[in-house]
């Protein structure tokens, strides 16, 4: 996979994220035209995520529609599409994989409703002189039932599982788009003239439930949607920053950037679909983070729309103090303090060169401590992730049919190499991928530290396939959801931050919680609990698990599913580590953390402190446009 | 609580039919909850010395004294070297063969509850385990690793004082079976403790082998249950609180013995005698006890504890997330008093799976007719305690389809060696003091005969203790009023905390439980919030406070003693001595009848539940513990507990304890045998 040569080095980069990505939408001019005030000349338009997603996207599960994997007559699995790579191609182990993993049958399958029933759906509840304020305006809306329900949840388990059942909870009552940062400002100060409830909507990705309308809310509830504002404002090449528009798809800021020779080296794992705003409203970690650093490293600008005013710093600059950053008050507060609009950047030169890897450990805990001593050293590549044997049989299990004798071959002389000739327990090794950035020769130097570094901690190197296949993995694992629920397999993930010396306990004792709180729940089949160390910093990594188990006899398997991972979760605590390292409070828990909200509430409630510039007020997930008028009861009411 | 079903077998059976040297040759397979295979001792040791813990405490230590850091690091490895142990199948094979020759000699009867093993096996597969088995004997030693190796389970590691080590021979036979050696009393001494915790914590995190520790500390002289030490306790669970493992299993294990193979000694050492030094002469000399006949043997399994059922919502784990984990932490309350609950817990699993003896019954009749009874007499007393023991719930070893009398005779020429016959009268069997001896030296003897029976009443005290105290209340109490009686039981529950071993902070529940079974036998009636005794349980009552009777008299002589010295503060050296001759004083002129007071045992849990009570404020100064009475508190204790007497006697009519005094003081050795302490 390595691309070789000076001068074509950077095109073929861009060329291969593309088809890393490779997110083909359907181009969509929106309605109206706002010119972007700061920007002198032509703003950089993206591809527009269209008003109504449900077209190009599932409305029941993740991703395009076109996409997906599903068991053949044959019983082997396939993934539909042309968008990926791994379109059109077939998963000869899948099947096994995946039946002896979860007791799984392809017999019983568990089919979602076929059509979402526009007719069940109950009718917005409108604030009529909002609405008629809004057409004033000319401000893009709808009121139809398919837009509604688009936008009424996130990606969690419990949603997704309701929406397969076709079962509905509480909707916004209506979408609008603005098209830019003025449209934000007189949409909140519609709001709150009219006493109506704004939830910013992004990508859709949350896992937090933030998402989620309050049930009792009574009052109108409108879906700000963010797709319409995807424009790159301007790039500063001396400084290397760029101005962006919140509502714009990851994929696509990468795109623009990289047609410029840019990139913000910003990936998530859902950047296909996560947006800008997104990812600064739930301090978002990219997969690159060891050299583009989290999105609080990449940050130098924020504009946000609160009911109390528009917040920005007076200049664009790398480092202040004066006082606590108030970035550090927006990032990670979920839209629950106002709706981010514009954003400034750190921008990079494309890399010259890409190469991934990957090498074999004994076991999992040679591995992480060999991932410790790569951060003591601090020469971590862009990214460094360790899969568990689980993980390692589960991406074992997505090789596709391999059409060569030749490569077969060579596959079953490495595994003899490993395991008979080194000795490796395939039940027992790991396996870590890595990713490489930068110029060519520092790479292969960055590579050689490396890979020395691993061959002390008994590590073999496993080749460049193995590596991109586990990237393709954490791509995938959502259309891998839905591909489960099909046939009574349900799962999510879940992540933490934890202390290095930590790693080995928490990553043990929190699976081992979840196999036996299932086994105490009546979970028929021992479930998959499996984890990654996927970032390395100097105090501690993350870790991210994966869980998923068989309901069948189970009455109300989401109920088991979040008793099981809410024990999990305590679990995680109890062996130090945090709620979250980039997913973003998860709702049920969100009181055992004393989130940037309650701290704000708690000091202004008291009146010790109040913010000398801002009166920022705060409802659960919610803008609130009401709460001017009588924050003191809020506060009373959150103490 | 096991189900009172559970069969024992006796393992003797087969050895006696099969070969022993095939036994000690089958193939063995260990399991173990880990999936890597086990480490060896030496990897074991050197992950001790290199741990991060360790290496604090010892650049600690160099900071405090001056030395090198490498003189501290030799001196560590200098403690581990002497602490490890260095088990070996090979060893354990020998021993095998050598203990089925042993046990063959001693025993009629090793009963092993199968089920017991199986729970074990499963919890061994599961998480690491503790094994905590009651310490009466040497022989618990050794009997558990044989029983393991019996029944293909993985040989433990055992916590054995250092004495066992000095003997030639045998203490390297020991540590090649798994035991490693702990020095008796370790204070202060940072680096040993740091030695020693590490030592345990890392067996435990590598789930090298179980666990075995007395949680009692030290062998049982009084056969009774000890207050738990907590050291060990804290670092067999510090491994999950800090979630090195996912959970630990404790396993109570309660061993029972017809009669104890060390029983002539114990006596003596509650009376000061100093036990003999542990020697390999020693042993051999001591051989002639293998001609003895010791009866019958219990060992029975419990249900293992997991360590996190048991924390769950008692211990907030996330106290250990601000701090290192490698460094010392000093255990938090809520820690400490989890520690202090469950160690409480163990021992009081432990007591409900001792199998009763028989004979421990007829010692408890014998010790309220110290005087001597008629066989018939005690007979038929023996077998209605049986009923009533059985009624509380307890394990007895009756043989069905044997006649009570042959049951009888059977234990009592078991136990040759403290009854005697005389025509139908059963005695105590008292060895006559030389002609011309002082007269305390006849009181000394009487004393150890007493006492030694008193051992095996204590066997059964723990079935007894909680409606005893019930029935004590009953008796102080003015009125039957149900909170009344509930105080006064609150009360003697505090006061005799040490002596019968309660579980902190469930008086409500243990109030509750002793009603019901006194309910439950007819003993009392409670209506509308009143307990009263019924005509029919007055004998049940009666006899319930008789049986505790010798330890209210001991405390009261206590707190008489206590309250005539003039001094304002006292040691516990002093304390013994003193209360010795006091005693010995009050037995010569007949004024006191109780034996139980001139327990040393008896004296210090004495010491601590006034210490408890606040009548007695512990003051350590230079080293030396000191004690300073509030005479003033202890005289109010005293009146509570004086009351009875009067009241009993004027219900009942009569002396329950009528014992024969007739010799004045005795000389006494002072030093008793310190007990490991694991707690500085």
């Amino acid at each position: 996979m390595a691309s070789s040569g000076h001068g074509s080095g950077r095109q073929e980069a861009a060329d291969r994220r593309l088809r890393l990505i490779a997110g083909h939408l359907h181009p969509r001019i929106a309605a109206s035209e706002c010119k972007a005030e700061a920007a002198e000349s032509d703003p950089v338009r993206a591809k527009t995520v269209p008003k109504r997603r449900q077209e190009v996207m599932k409305w029941n599960g993740w991703g395009y529609s076109d996409s997906r994997f599903l068991f053949n007559k044959k019983g082997q699995a396939e993934f539909t599409g042309r968008r990926y790579r791994l379109g059109g191609l077939i998963f000869p182990s899948l099947k096994d994989w995946f039946e002896s993993t979860f007791g799984a049958n392809l017999q019983h399958k568990s089919p979602p409703t076929a059509a979402l029933n526009s007719s069940a759906i109950t009718p917005p509840n409108l604030n009529e002189p909002f609405l008629q304020d809004l057409k004033s305006m000319g401000i893009p809306h709808s009121l139809e039932a398919e837009d509604r329900v688009f936008r009424a949840h996130g990606h969690c388990l419990h949603e997704i599982f309701a929406l397969r059942e076709g079962r509905f909870g509480r909707l916004p009552d209506m979408v609008v788009w603005p098209n830019c940062h003025d449209d934000v400002v007189k949409i909140v100060e519609l709001a709150c003239q009219h006493n109506a409830c704004l939830i910013p909507y992004g990508g859709g990705t949350s896992v937090s439930s933030a998402l989620e309308c309050p049930p009792d809310e009574m009052r109108s509830i409108v879906s700000l949607d963010t797709s319409q504002m995807n424009h790159i404002l301007w790039i500063d090449e001396k400084n290397l920053t760029a101005h962006v528009e919140a509502g714009i798809v990851g994929q696509e800021l990468e795109r623009l950037l990289n047609e410029s020779g840019f990139c913000t080296g910003h990936e998530p794992d859902s950047m296909e679909f996560s947006t800008l705003g997104g990812w600064v409203a739930t301090r978002a970690s990219g997969m690159k983070k060891n050299i583009y650093g989290n999105i609080e490293d990449l940050v130098v600008h924020i504009k946000m729309v609160t009911p109390r005013g528009v917040v920005e710093k007076s200049c664009q600059v790398p480092r202040m103090s004066t006082g606590p950053d108030i970035h550090h008050f927006i990032m990670g507060s979920e839209g629950t303090l106002g709706v981010v609009t514009e954003v400034t950047l750190k921008i990079r030169p494309l890399p010259e060169y890409q190469k991934y890897g990957s090498v074999v450990f004994p076991n999992f805990e040679q591995g992480v401590a060999c991932l410790r001593e790569v951060a003591k050293q601090r020469c971590a590549p862009a990214s460094i992730r360790l899969m568990d044997n689980a993980q390692f049989q589960f991406g074992h299990a997505l090789k596709p049919q391999v059409s060569s004798i030749f490569t077969s071959f060579l596959d079953g002389l490495k595994k003899f190499y490993i395991t008979k000739f080194k000795g490796f327990d395939t039940h027992r090794l790991c396996v870590a991928t890595l990713l490489f950035e930068g110029d060519r020769e520092k790479v292969l130097q960055h590579e050689k530290q490396v890979y020395d570094i691993a061959a002390k901690f008994g590590g073999l190197a496993a080749g460049e396939d193995n590596g991109q296949r586990g990237y393709m993995l954490t791509f995938v694992i959502a259309y891998l959801r839905d591909l489960g629920m099909d046939y009574y397999v349900i799962g999510e993930s879940f992540e933490t931050s934890v202390p290095w010396d930590r790693v080995l306990d928490l990553c043990r004792n929190v699976k081992e919680r979840i196999t036996r709180e299932c086994k105490e729940r009546g979970v028929q089949f021992p479930p998959m609990s499996t984890c990654r160390v996927t970032q390395t910093y100097d105090a501690g990594a993350c870790v991210y698990f994966y869980f998923a188990f068989n309901y069948r006899g189970l009455a109300d398997p989401v109920h088991v599913y979040e008793q099981v991972e809410h024990a999990a979760r305590e679990e995680i605590l109890a062996n130090g580590g945090s709620l979250s390292h980039h997913h973003g409070a998860p709702k049920p828990m969100s009181d055992t953390c004393e989130t940037t909200n309650q701290i704000a509430a708690y000091i202004q409630s008291h009146g010790l402190l109040r913010p000398r510039f801002l009166h920022l007020v705060v409802h659960d997930g919610v803008v609130d446009a009401k709460a001017t008028e009588d924050d003191e009861r809020l506060c009373r009411k959150r103490r | 609580m096991l189900s009172r079903r559970e069969d024992f077998r006796d393992i003797l059976e087969e050895r006696r039919t099969s070969s022993d040297l095939s036994h000690a040759l089958k193939s063995f397979t260990r399991v173990s909850s880990r999936a890597s295979p086990p480490c060896s001792v030496s990897t074991l040791n050197k992950t001790v010395l290199e741990s991060q813990h360790l290496h604090y405490i010892m650049q600690e230590v160099s900071k405090d004294t001056g030395e090198p850091l490498e003189a501290i690091r030799e001196e560590a490895a200098g403690i581990l070297e002497e602490m490890s142990q260095n088990l070996q199948l090979g060893y354990i094979r020998f021993l095998g063969f050598i203990l089925s020759k042993v046990f063959k000699r001693l025993f009629r009867k090793i009963n092993v509850n199968e089920e017991g093993l199986q729970r074990l096996q499963q919890a061994m597969q599961e998480s690491p385990v503790v094994l905590m088995p009651n310490h009466r004997s040497y022989v618990d030693f050794l009997v558990l690793s044989y029983l393991l190796f019996t029944y293909d389970l993985s040989i433990p590691v055992i916590a054995a004082g250092i004495p066992l080590m000095g003997m030639q021979l045998i203490g390297e036979i020991l540590r090649r079976s798994g035991a490693f050696f702990i020095r008796r009393s370790i204070g202060t001494d940072k680096l040993y403790w740091a030695v020693l915790s590490e030592y345990v914590k890392t067996i435990l995190r590598k789930d090298f082998a179980p666990v075995e520790f007395y949680v009692e500390g030290l062998r049982s002289r009084t056969l009774k249950s000890l207050p738990p030490k907590l050291g060990m306790m804290h670092m067999v669970l510090e491994p999950f609180f800090k979630g090195e493992v996912y959970d630990i299993s404790l396993v109570p294990i309660s061993i029972s013995y017809d009669r104890v193979v060390e029983e002539s000694l114990l006596a003596y050492e509650i009376l000061g005698v100093p036990k003999p030094k542990e020697t390999t002469m020693g042993l051999l000399k001591a051989r002639k006890v293998m001609d003895e006949d010791y009866g019958n043997m219990h060992v029975c399994f419990g249900h293992p504890l997991s360590v996190r059922d048991l924390a769950k919502g008692k211990v907030n784990r996330k106290q250990y997330n601000l701090i290192p984990r490698d460094l010392p932490m000093k255990p938090s309350e809520s820690i400490h008093a989890f520690a202090n609950t469950t160690a409480h817990l163990v021992l009081r699993l432990q007591q409900d799976n001792m199998v009763l003896s028989p004979w421990s019954l007829m010692a408890t009749i014998l010790m309220q007719n110290l005087g001597g009874i008629n066989l018939k007499l005690l007979t038929k007393q023996t077998v209605w305690l049986k009923w009533l023991v059985l009624d509380f719930g307890a394990l007895v070893d009756w043989p069905v389809q044997v006649a009570d009398s042959e049951v009888m005779s059977s234990g009592l020429s078991l136990h040759h060696s403290v009854v005697r016959c005389e025509g139908d009268q059963v005695l105590l069997a008292e060895q006559k003091p030389q002609r011309g001896a002082a007269p305390e030296e006849a009181v000394f003897r009487r004393a150890v005969a007493v006492l030694m029976c008193a051992s095996y009443r204590n066997q059964a005290l723990h079935v007894l203790a909680s409606p005893a105290m019930l029935s004590v209340a009953l008796s102080l109490a003015a009125a039957s009023s149900r909170a009344d009686i509930y105080n006064l039981y609150a009360f003697l529950r505090e006061m005799f905390y040490n002596e019968f071993i309660f579980i902190p902070d469930r008086t409500g529940q243990d109030f509750e439980e002793a009603c019901s079974l006194l309910q439950k036998c007819g003993t009392v009636q409670i209506i509308n919030q009143n307990i009263m005794v019924t005509d029919k349980g007055l004998s049940v009552t009666s006899f319930l406070t008789a049986a505790v009777e010798p330890f209210i008299d001991a405390y009261q002589v206590i707190f008489r003693y206590i309250c005539s010295r003039s001094v304002q503060e006292f040691t516990e050296k002093q304390f013994i001595s003193g209360i010795r001759t006091f005693t010995l004083n009050l037995i010569l002129t007949g004024e006191v009848k109780s034996y139980d007071v001139l327990s040393s045992e008896t004296q210090k849990n004495a010491l601590a539940s006034l210490v408890r009570l606040n009548a007695l404020t512990k003051k350590k100064r230079e080293e030396q513990t000191y004690f300073s009475p509030n005479k003033a508190a202890i005289g109010r204790t005293a009146d509570i507990l004086g009351k009875k007497n009067s009241k009993i006697m004027c219900r009942l009519g009569r002396n329950s304890s009528c014992c024969v005094t007739e010799a004045p003081v005795m000389p006494v050795e002072q030093d008793s045998p310190a007990p490991i302490t694991f707690i500085s």
